[in-house]
């Protein structure tokens, strides 16, 4: 095979961008390339990087999930009161089920009922916010016994010197990316994001597979619960607030198409990572705080502009 | 648009038929005002409705803006930054070059924002989901450092009163609110930008091989949405004489809300004023409605998203025998 240098760039020029920003902060802050910072960069994006795994696979269909925000809110809140209730085990379970039955209702209602997708998990949004106010009586909740429970091994803790949050948020999307790349609901995903007529002809009942990527969404934001309760043993009313456009610009960053159809776990980890490494890389060059957003803002534009433009073989439409 | 019938034979009750059946939020917003009515003394007393309007004229002004874009078949994220931004300077400024001044480069910096991400959409062929996020996300990092990270406050308190006009029980708010709603109506139906509008939103390519020039005129479109955004912030700053760095935060799902509640459509193509202003008086008057029942703040959350469900499925139950 020939070697292609526009089509590799087109491919990686996101990942040689990225390459060349590290190298930049890496000349100009000695603690930037370090393991213990690249560490704590994967750690913090493994509560971001677990939920837009789920999201990947409801935006490869062409629909959005904006609801994640609020209910990494609510399962945070569940996960954190129902361990001081009925303990760990008891609460990582009743948390991974109430993931799945939200993502359920959601897939129920676009998949099934055929409702607007953004609207759906909009109503979501707000519902699952009053959900939150509701159970929590407005009060925040924390661990008191932080320091003995094994509950705190997901967020907190290390094994073989990788943090816990790192490996879950590892091992969890190579089984997402094998699942999208490997199995039929993942050909049918593709499917039905690439083009939904195409596929209802080729026999693919595309109502159950959007149902099924809502309810993977669900999931994921259980785990990542999980972790962020794990991490910040409490959690307050609006700990999750904003998160669902964080993560859908990691999976934009990633080159996700949001008509859906194009786009890979890997990528998404790859988007998830890049905005924690400019964050951390702009603080460590002592930006101010709020100057990551405007750089965020550039860096999603361009990227998906550059990748658009790429594929269309022009830059302007 | 079967629908819309021309035959003689139509009866008024017919014809008011029809009417509900295609602007259905107003049979909701009835419903609404007539539960609350029985339901607290203090609901249909003027001074109460006057506040309703008033309360509901901001999301209403940014609704203004984002129909139109909605009726493009695109979507503004961005409106709830713009109006930050608007704010800041027009508070954050009036100091230095006067209060009009100020206010004029807080409306400019509006129009500005949105004919950025209208050049950005219209240009790059992006979906204007993805640029707007970006915006969001962009435009409220340059309002927080423009502020320090500090709310800015007048230091001239005529400012406030400003937007202290009332006509009756109507305050100015919400005059503007009808005024820009109506005008925009007017270009809706009766120029050839607002014919455009729905011609682009209903089949862009259809439009573009008709000779329209797709580009500008989703330009316009982003532009008013960013203009409305910044008198919307500027009449917020106004009535509360400090300009936040997070004001307006998540205002632009509330605005999606109020217009799709309406029955505006988000692929494009089918929608208008009325339906709009329909929207927004509804969500204003449950709001109202609650608080005065002395609901919980999750009751408010909880009502709203379930309504906003019923009524995308009334829409689209409507809109199956509309169809066949």
């Amino acid at each position: 095979m020939k070697f292609d240098l526009k089509d590799a760039l087109r491919r990686h020029g996101l990942l040689l961008a990225f390459g060349v920003f590290l190298l930049a902060v890496a000349a100009n802050a000695d603690a930037f390339l370090t393991l213990g910072n690249i560490l704590d960069v994967l750690r913090q994006v493994s509560i971001t990087g677990m939920m837009a795994l789920g999201v990947t696979f409801v935006v490869l269909t062409g629909r959005l999930d904006l609801s994640v925000g609020s209910l990494l809110t609510l399962l945070t809140v569940i996960v954190v009161d129902q361990h001081n209730q009925s303990g760990a085990a008891a609460a990582i379970v009743m948390t991974l089920a109430a993931g799945l039955a939200v993502g359920a209702f959601n897939g129920f209602l676009v998949g099934f009922v055929g409702l607007n997708a953004l609207i759906v998990t909009l109503a979501m949004l707000s519902f699952l916010q009053g959900l939150v106010l509701f159970y929590s009586g407005g009060s925040n909740v924390n661990i008191p016994n932080a320091q003995e429970t094994w509950f705190a091994v997901f967020g907190r803790g290390d094994f073989m010197g990788l943090p816990v949050p790192v490996i879950l948020f590892v091992v969890a999307g190579i089984i997402a990316g094998a699942i999208l790349r490997f199995t039929t609901f993942g050909r049918k995903v593709y499917a039905v994001g690439g083009n939904q007529t195409a596929s209802v002809f080729s026999g693919i009942d595309s109502r159950w597979a959007v149902f099924w990527t809502y309810v993977i969404s669900g999931l994921t934001t259980g785990l990542a619960a999980i972790i962020m309760g794990s991490r910040v043993m409490g959690a307050q009313n609006t700990i999750g607030q904003g998160y669902e456009l964080t993560v859908l610009a990691g999976v934009i960053l990633g080159g996700t198409s949001l008509l859906g159809g194009r786009g890979s776990i890997f990528r998404t980890m790859i988007g998830i990572a890049m905005l924690g490494f400019i964050q951390n890389g702009l603080l460590l060059l002592s930006f101010p705080y709020y100057v990551q957003w405007i750089v965020t803002w550039a860096v999603i534009i361009l990227a998906v502009w550059i990748d658009i433009g790429a594929k269309r073989g022009r830059i302007f439409a | 648009m079967t629908l819309v019938s021309n035959s003689r034979s139509d009866t008024f009750l017919a014809v008011l038929g029809r009417w509900l059946l295609r602007n259905h939020i107003w049979s909701f917003f009835a419903l609404t005002v007539i539960v609350f009515s029985l339901s607290s003394p203090f609901f249909l007393t003027v001074n109460n409705l006057g506040n309703i309007l008033t309360q509901g004229a901001f999301i209403g002004i940014l609704a203004v803006g984002m129909t139109m874009v909605m009726i493009d078949g695109e979507i503004d994220l961005s409106v709830g930054a713009v109006l930050a931004m608007a704010s800041a300077l027009a508070i954050g400024l009036q100091d230095h070059i006067g209060v009009w001044p100020a206010v004029l480069v807080g409306l400019a910096s509006g129009a500005a924002l949105g004919f950025f991400n209208g050049t950005l959409v219209a240009l790059s062929g992006m979906h204007s989901f993805v640029v707007t996020l970006g915006g969001l996300i962009g435009i409220r990092g340059l309002v927080f450092i423009y502020t320090g990270e500090n709310a800015l406050m007048v230091t001239d308190f005529s400012y406030t009163e400003i937007p202290e006009v009332y006509l009756g029980p109507l305050s100015m708010t919400a005059i503007l609110f009808f005024a820009l709603a109506l005008f925009f109506q007017w270009v809706l139906t009766s120029t050839r930008h607002g014919r455009e509008t729905y011609a682009v939103g209903d089949n862009v390519e259809a439009a573009y091989d008709s000779g329209i020039n797709v580009k500008r005129h989703k330009i316009i479109n982003f532009t008013i949405c960013g203009t409305m955004a910044a008198i919307c912030g500027i009449l917020l700053s106004m009535r509360l004489g400090t300009a936040e760095p997070n004001a307006g935060k998540v205002w632009e799902l509330w605005t999606i809300i109020a217009v799709v509640l309406g029955g505006t459509r988000l692929i494009g193509g089918y929608g208008s004023m009325w339906m709009t202003i329909g929207g927004v008086l509804t969500l204003a008057v449950l709001r109202n409605g609650l608080r005065l029942l002395n609901t919980p703040n999750y009751v408010e959350l909880m009502v709203m998203g379930t309504v906003l469900i019923l009524a995308v499925a009334l829409d689209k139950l409507l809109n199956m025998k509309e169809e066949t």
